[in-house]
C-alpha cells in the first residue's frame, strides 16, 4: 500500500518535496489546515522562511497539533526552516518553534545569500557516494544532545541529524536529483 | 567541489520564498511591521512607488544606508532595487549584502537599450515582464526570478491580470507547437531558442514567477495565486493602507490559503481603507512605468 505522507504546504519549496515523494510512489496530502494532518504517517516541514511558517502555524492551533503528533512518534522531516522550527533552542530568537528536538540551531549560520554554495558532503548513513546538498541562507546546530544522532557535518557545522523518529537538514535534499535522503526519511516511516 | 553563487543557488532562495509575500518598505519600523506579519521578504526601499509617481523627478537606488538599517533589524531575505542597467547601483547592492537585487522599471531606467548582465554577480536579480518574450529575455541575461511589471502604484490589479494571463497563454501555445515552428516563435517573441525549448517541453517558467504592480487586497493576492503565480510582491499597496499591520497580515494568510473562499471572507474583513488607487486609461504613456524595459 502507498504510505501517506504529508508536506507542510504553508509557504516555501513544498512542491519540489511532493515532487519528490511522488516519484518515490508516495500518496501525497499538501497540509495548510489542521484537519489535512489527518490520517497521514509521516510529515515534511520544507525550506522557506522560519519566521513566516512559524505565524501560519499559529492558526487554528495547527502547530501545536504537529507537535502532539511528533511527541506521538510520527517521523517527521525538516528542511533548512523546517530544522529551525523542530528545534527547542533558536540563537537570539524568541520566534514561534515546534519544540521537538534537542538541539540549539543558529538562523542564517553561513551568512546572507550572497554566501550561499552547493557542496559534496559525506553522508556514511546514505552511502559512500557523497551527496551533493544545496544550503541557502542556511542554519546549522551549534550543540545536539546526546540523544541526537549526527549524520553529516559541514566544515565541523553539525548539518544533517536525526532524533529518534525526527530528521532535520540545514540544506535542500528537495533541489537536487538525488532522492536518498527522502528514501531515508521513507525508510524511517516503516521502520515505524 | 564547493560553489558559491551558483545557478541553482541564486533559483534557490527564489523557490524558498514561494507561497509568500514580498513588502516594500522604506524604513526600520515598518520593515519590522512587514516580518512581524509574516512577510517572507521586504524590498528596501526610499519611497514606495505610488510616492515615485506622485513625486517625479529621477528616481534611483536608495541610499546605501537605508538599506543597512532594514538588514540590521530583520531576519528575513532583504531586498533593493537597482536601475534599468545601471550595474554600477547593482555591485553597490552586492556589496551590502542585499539578498535579491530588483532591476527595476520602477526606478529611472539608466540604459535605454541594455539590460545588466546578471550572469555576472553572486547576487540573485528578479526582473519584471509583460510578456514570455520579455520573462525570457531576462531569464537568458541571467534573472534567477521573474516577476510581472503590472502598473507599480496604482493599487489597480487589471495590468498585473494582463501580464501573467499573456505569460501563461504563450507558454501554452508554446507546449502545443511541432518542433519546426519554436524557431520562429523565437523570434518573433524577441526570446532566446534554448528557453523557448525549456518552455516548450515542460509548460512553465524554468524559474520562479510571482505577481507584482498593483497589488492592494487579499483578494488581489488570492486572484494572483489562482491564476498560477508563485508569490507576491506588494508595493504601495500595504503601507499606503488606512492600517498597514492588519492589512500586511491578511495579504500573507490569503497568499497561503488562497483558495479557501470562507476563510478569504473572514481573512478579508475589517481591514480599513486600501490605499486609493488609479485607473489605468487616466495614466499617459510616459506615466505607464510598465514601458520601461528592452
Amino acid at each position: 500500500m502507498k504510505k501517506r505522507v504529508g508536506v507542510l504546504a504553508l509557504q516555501g519549496a513544498f512542491r519540489e518535496h511532493r515532487q519528490v515523494l511522488e516519484k518515490l510512489g508516495c500518496d501525497v496530502t499538501e497540509v495548510r489546515r489542521t484537519s489535512d494532518l489527518d490520517g497521514i504517517q509521516g510529515l515534511i516541514i520544507p525550506g522557506g522562511e522560519s519566521t513566516t511558517i512559524g505565524k501560519l502555524l499559529r492558526i487554528d492551533e495547527m502547530g501545536e497539533r504537529i507537535k502532539e503528533l511528533g511527541a506521538k512518534d510520527m517521523p517527521i522531516f525538516g528542511t533548512c526552516a523546517g530544522m529551525i522550527l523542530l528545534s527547542k533552542t533558536i540563537v537570539d530568537s524568541d520566534q514561534y518553534r515546534l519544540n521537538l528536538m534537542d538541539t540549539v540551531v543558529e538562523r542564517n549560520a553561513f551568512g546572507r545569500q550572497v554566501a550561499s554554495f552547493e557542496t559534496d558532503l559525506q553522508v556514511p548513513a546514505l552511502g559512500v557516494n557523497p551527496l551533493r546538498a544545496v544550503f541557502i541562507r542556511a542554519p546549522y546546530l551549534k550543540e545536539v544532545a546526546p540523544n541526537v544522532g549526527i549524520l553529516a557535518e559541514y566544515n565541523g557545522k553539525i548539518v544533517f541529524v536525526r532524533q529518534g523518529n525526527l530528521l532535520a537538514s540545514a540544506f535542500h535534499p528537495e533541489l537536487t536529483p538525488d532522492n536518498r535522503v527522502h528514501q531515508y526519511f521513507l525508510n524511517m516511516i516503516d521502520e515505524h | 567541489m564547493t560553489d558559491i553563487g551558483s545557478f541553482k543557488v541564486k533559483t534557490g532562495l527564489a523557490e524558498m520564498l514561494k507561497g509568500g509575500v514580498i513588502m516594500d518598505v522604506t524604513t526600520p519600523e515598518q520593515a519590522i511591521i512587514a516580518e512581524e506579519a509574516g512577510a517572507c521578504a521586504v524590498m528596501a526601499l526610499e519611497r514606495v512607488p505610488s510616492d515615485i509617481r506622485a513625486e517625479g523627478g529621477v528616481a534611483r537606488m536608495a541610499d546605501p544606508s537605508i538599506i543597512k538599517n532594514i538588514m540590521a533589524v530583520v531576519s528575513i531575505p532583504v531586498m533593493a532595487k537597482a536601475r534599468i542597467g545601471h550595474f554600477v547601483e547593482a555591485r553597490i547592492l552586492e556589496a551590502l549584502g542585499a539578498d535579491y537585487i530588483d532591476e527595476s522599471e520602477v526606478l529611472t531606467p539608466a540604459d535605454d537599450s541594455y539590460h545588466i548582465n546578471k550572469h555576472d554577480f553572486k547576487v540573485p536579480f528578479v526582473c519584471g515582464c509583460r510578456n514570455l518574450g520579455e520573462a525570457l529575455r531576462r531569464i537568458g541575461e541571467g534573472a534567477a526570478m521573474i516577476r510581472t511589471k503590472g502598473e507599480p502604484g496604482t493599487g489597480n490589479v487589471v495590468e498585473a491580470v494582463r501580464h501573467m494571463r499573456t505569460v501563461m497563454s504563450e507558454m501554452r501555445a508554446l507546449t502545443l507547437m511541432p518542433q519546426e515552428e519554436l524557431m520562429t516563435a523565437a523570434k518573433d517573441m524577441g526570446a532566446p531558442y534554448d528557453l523557448v525549448l525549456y518552455v516548450a517541453e515542460h509548460g512553465k517558467l524554468p524559474v520562479v514567477n510571482f505577481a507584482a504592480g498593483g497589488i492592494a487586497t487579499p483578494a488581489d493576492a488570492a486572484l494572483m495565486m489562482q491564476l498560477g503565480v508563485d508569490g507576491i510582491f506588494v508595493g504601495s499597496g500595504i503601507f499606503k493602507s488606512g492600517d498597514p499591520k492588519a492589512r500586511a497580515k491578511a495579504i500573507v494568510m490569503a497568499t497561503t490559503h488562497y483558495k479557501d473562499a470562507k476563510l478569504l471572507a473572514e481573512i478579508s474583513k475589517d481591514l480599513g481603507q486600501p490605499m486609493s488607487g488609479i485607473e489605468i486609461s487616466t495614466l499617459t504613456e510616459s506615466q505607464r512605468m510598465q514601458e520601461r524595459g528592452w
